[in-house]
């Protein structure tokens, strides 16, 4: 992240939504202690583009979903200090904002094909897991309102699958990790557990085993090759004659043509 | 004040759609739908389309595609010349040495990866931005591949997928890939991907715009990231997979036998450029969202900027469907905060109404992508939009219904990714609809490939989002989350194997870089743009008339 030159090849209806926002009320910002009077209403994120930042680091997917734009905030006269997405947190007047675009976290190498569900490899690979002194400022930080700290409890007492369901939503920002007391890593603890949970403890799906058998038998080749080779007509012709499986209908539903099954 | 979250201004909107919510409720009880186009309704509404605007296009006067037409956005970068002066890059210079190169960190490239590691292949991945900041993190809605044998089959994906791209799609790509799905879906299962499942272990599978099957699998509504999340980090496992991040290609690398050879990368901090030679290259650098085609807003990630079709082009690799682009039907108009965010079609599937103005039905909520998005815009342009207090329009999409349907809290649990953002902003979608309109989504074209991932280049794999041929004129929701899982895995098996057997050592050059700015100085282009984009550029047009800076000699910039 700098302020940097601006980039010559880019179009300029890039800004023409963002320029619509110039019209509203400015407000002041202090981006890494500097003061910047920008719109209301912008994320932390846009306020500091259309202040002037050019983002290298802390910004992906600005949609909430990569984690990529964690930044620590406090608010005139407030005590705390407080952490958000900076594509998702909107701006409020006088706050001071810092973006952490890259935290440095330990993470366990594993051969993943030799791990069994058993909680101890968890344990092994994670000792520090038993560091955590159930502070709960892991939850309190989480832009996703994950209940982080009952994950990590549930880890330590080896229910990998309510770990994997808790932590599901987490889009690995590194927030709870940059406020936790034991130095934990949540987040690639709860990739573990997410992946031994879906690869090693729930069932796996009958139904896909038996499809890809059936093709590995070639029991869709002559199909297959055939309409490869129909004119557009003809596949017009099959496409409207496919049988519409109703929205409401439920699993138990059978098409009446069974020919190509 | 506000109304249910929205400011007061939507208020006597929403309450039309309270209105009818009772009836269309009942509708749908009785199985009762809109009813779906026919081929020629649908022509005759394509007519609203974006990409059936001429003046949004013009024809390209270089390259291998020259006379070829394609949005002016495309276009202006086509025509832009390299980053660097060939002639100033010393290439016995090598800075990095590997078997595979991967260009990119997505989906597509990072499964490649892994496979090429597989396949005894030393793997360097050279991304734009953070390993997984892509738009494969971004897939909320699922992933198809015919698994439910009693109903469905390839035979009914394989017409899906034509059905959806006009019937234009590549027939040898499409049989591959409809074959290969299911596998694809075992693969990653066995990685430890969490897909929502009954507690007998069945998929759970939806609805997507343009299928007759239920074929839609998914990981709630973070499908992509759950998938991109789990192949990055099996990759990190890998030692032989080494990461080079913040480090974007920006030329590929061809060598006296014209094969392609590596690539020239940039490094985003330092602006030093280094050399990655390879033996084979896999070109996955996904979609184009941020040239903001037309104006549109977007649903894809900071760096989803064509900057593979570009790269490629220039090595003469020729475009495919690049004519066409998908706008996902159902972008946030409305809070400002979230404009352009996708809604998955999800919503739709599971029952949520797209009404208008006046509360009313009046398409089909799963007609594909395309049409659906072109009859929004009719909608709007016939008047029946509701406005927005910026002077903007869009239709609602009734998310409620779903509650109604399915049962209370269904909402918070099967979207809870939408539910939380919009919680964030004190809406609760489960009782209130969603203001959409049509986003810019996909790039539907691309680099031409095989079904073996080749290009026109030897040595020069691509999968994935910067691909054509797959999807025809329009990609069906979930077939390209299958797509960079397919292909990335056949990508990485041929890059290995011609890594190993068939690669050709041979001095390393930037001559069709060269030629590429002949041919732009003979076409009479007078340019000082240069492309690949890389990044956009959001700083405000008030900073930028102010940064006067001539040139950047010297120790500052
Ligand atoms: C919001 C959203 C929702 C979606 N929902 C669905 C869905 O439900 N189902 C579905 O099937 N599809 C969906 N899609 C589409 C799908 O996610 C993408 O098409 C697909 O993930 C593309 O994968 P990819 O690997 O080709 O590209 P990406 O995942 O975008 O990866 C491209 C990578 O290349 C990197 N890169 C770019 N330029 C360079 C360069 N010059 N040098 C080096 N690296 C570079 C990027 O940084 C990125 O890491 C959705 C897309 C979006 C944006
Ligand atoms: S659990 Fe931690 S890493 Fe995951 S989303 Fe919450 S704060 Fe971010
Ligand atoms: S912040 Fe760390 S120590 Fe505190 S509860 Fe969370 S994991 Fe435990
Ligand atoms: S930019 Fe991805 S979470 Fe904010």
């Amino acid at each position: 992240m700098s302020a940097k030159k601006k980039d010559k090849s880019s179009a300029e209806t890039m800004v023409k939504k963002e320029r619509e926002v110039s019209k509203a009320k400015l407000i002041p910002v202090h981006i890494m202690g500097k003061r910047y009077d920008v719109p209301e209403g912008l994320t932390l994120m846009k306020a500091m583009e259309y202040a002037g930042y050019k983002f290298i680091r802390g910004c992906g997917c600005r949609g909430g979903t990569c984690g990529a734009c964690g930044t620590v905030y406090r608010k005139p006269g407030d005590y705390r200090l407080q952490v958000a997405l900076a594509c998702q947190k909107t701006i409020e007047p006088d706050m001071h904002i810092t973006q952490i675009p890259f935290f440095p976290a330990n993470r366990a190498h594993y051969e993943f094909a030799d791990l069994t569900s058993a909680p101890e490899e968890v344990f092994k690979l994670y000792p520090e897991l038993f560091r955590c002194v159930a502070c709960n400022a892991c939850t309190k930080a989480c832009p996703q309102g994950i209940e982080v700290m009952d994950a990590v409890s549930a880890l330590k007492q080896g229910n990998i699958t309510v770990a994997a369901q808790i932590g599901f939503e987490c889009i690995q920002c590194g927030l709870c990790t940059s406020r936790c007391f034991g130095e934990l890593v949540q987040y690639h603890m709860f990739q573990l557990a997410r992946r031994i949970y879906g690869a090693r403890i729930t069932p796996r799906a009958e139904h896909l085993i038996e499809m890809t058998k059936a093709i590995d038998e070639g029991r869709f080749d002559n199909t297959l090759e055939k309409l490869r080779h129909m004119s557009e007509e003809e596949l017009k012709e099959l496409y409207r004659k496919r049988e519409e499986e109703p929205v409401t209908a439920g699993e138990d539903w059978r098409p009446k043509d069974k020919t190509y099954l | 004040m506000s109304y249910l979250g929205y400011p007061d201004f939507f208020e006597p909107y929403i309450k039309r759609v309270e209105q009818t919510r009772p009836a269309r409720v009942e509708m749908r009880r009785k199985g009762k739908e809109f009813p779906l186009m026919s081929l020629e309704e649908r022509q005759e509404i394509l007519k609203y389309h974006p990409d059936y605007k001429e003046e949004g296009k013009r024809e390209i006067k270089v390259g291998p595609c020259k006379g070829y037409r394609i949005a002016h956005e495309f276009v202006d970068l086509l025509e832009a010349k390299s980053r660097v002066d060939p002639d100033k890059v010393d290439l016995t210079r090598v800075d990095y040495e590997t078997d595979v190169l991967v260009i990119g960190g997505g989906g597509a490239a990072t499964i490649a990866a892994l496979i090429a590691e597989e396949n005894d292949a030393q793997v360097l991945i050279a991304t734009k931005l953070r390993h997984g900041d892509a738009n494969t993190m971004m897939a909320e809605g699922g992933i198809q591949a015919a698994t439910k044998g009693e109903k469905d089959s390839p035979y009914y994906h394989y017409l899906d997928v034509m059905g959806g791209g006009h019937f234009k799609n590549d027939p040898d790509i499409v049989a591959a890939f409809v074959k290969k799905a299911p596998d694809a879906l075992r693969w990653l299962e066995d990685l430890g991907v969490m897909f929502s499942r009954s507690p007998d272990g069945r998929l759970e599978a939806m609805h997507g715009g343009g299928t007759c099957r239920k074929r839609m699998h998914y990981c709630a509504d973070l499908s992509g990231m759950e998938i991109m999340r789990t192949v990055r980090d099996e990759a990190r496992n890998r030692q032989n997979i080494k990461v080079l991040e913040f480090s974007p290609a920006v030329e590929l690398i061809l060598n006296e036998h014209g094969r392609c050879a590596g690539a020239l990368l940039y490094n985003l901090e330092t602006e030093e450029y280094s050399i990655a030679r390879a033996r084979a290259v896999v070109l996955a650098t996904g979609g184009a969202g941020r040239l903001h085609v037309q104006g549109f807003m977007t649903t894809n990630h900071y760096g989803a900027t064509a900057d593979g079709v570009v790269m490629g082009y220039r090595a003469g690799i020729p475009l495919a469907f690049m004519h066409t682009v998908q706008y996902h039907p159902t972008g946030v108009v409305s809070p400002e905060q979230i404009e352009g965010w996708l809604v998955t079609e999800r919503f739709r599937a599971e029952g949520a109404d797209v009404v208008n103005i006046h509360g009313e039905k009046f398409v089909n909520e799963r007609e594909p992508r395309d049409v659906e998005s072109a009859r929004f815009i009719k909608e709007c342009l016939d008047g029946n939009g509701v406005p927005t207090p910026t002077g903007k329009v869009g239709v609602w999409l009734d998310s409620p219904v779903i509650d109604i349907l399915v049962g209370k809290g269904r909402v918070r649990t099967a979207f809870v990714g939408k539910w939380k953002v919009y919680d964030r902003l004190g809406i609760d979608i489960s009782r209130a609809p969603m203001l959409v309109y049509p986003t810019l989504h996909y790039q539907n074209g691309g680099l031409g490939n095989n079904v073996e991932c080749e290009t026109a280049v030897p040595g020069l794999y691509v999968a994935g989002e910067v691909t054509g041929g797959l999807h025809g004129e329009n990609r069906l929701m979930g077939n390209s989350l299958m797509d960079l899982v397919v292909f990335g895995r056949i990508a990485g098996r041929n890059a290995a194997v011609f890594a190993r057997e068939k690669a050709k050592e041979g001095q390393l050059t930037l001559d069709h870089v060269r030629r590429y700015h002949k041919e732009l100085e003979e076409a009479g282009i007078v340019t000082d743009g240069v492309a690949p984009m890389l990044l956009p550029d959001y700083t405000s047009p008030e900073v930028r008339k102010r940064q006067l800076t001539v040139s950047y000699l010297g120790t500052l910039r």
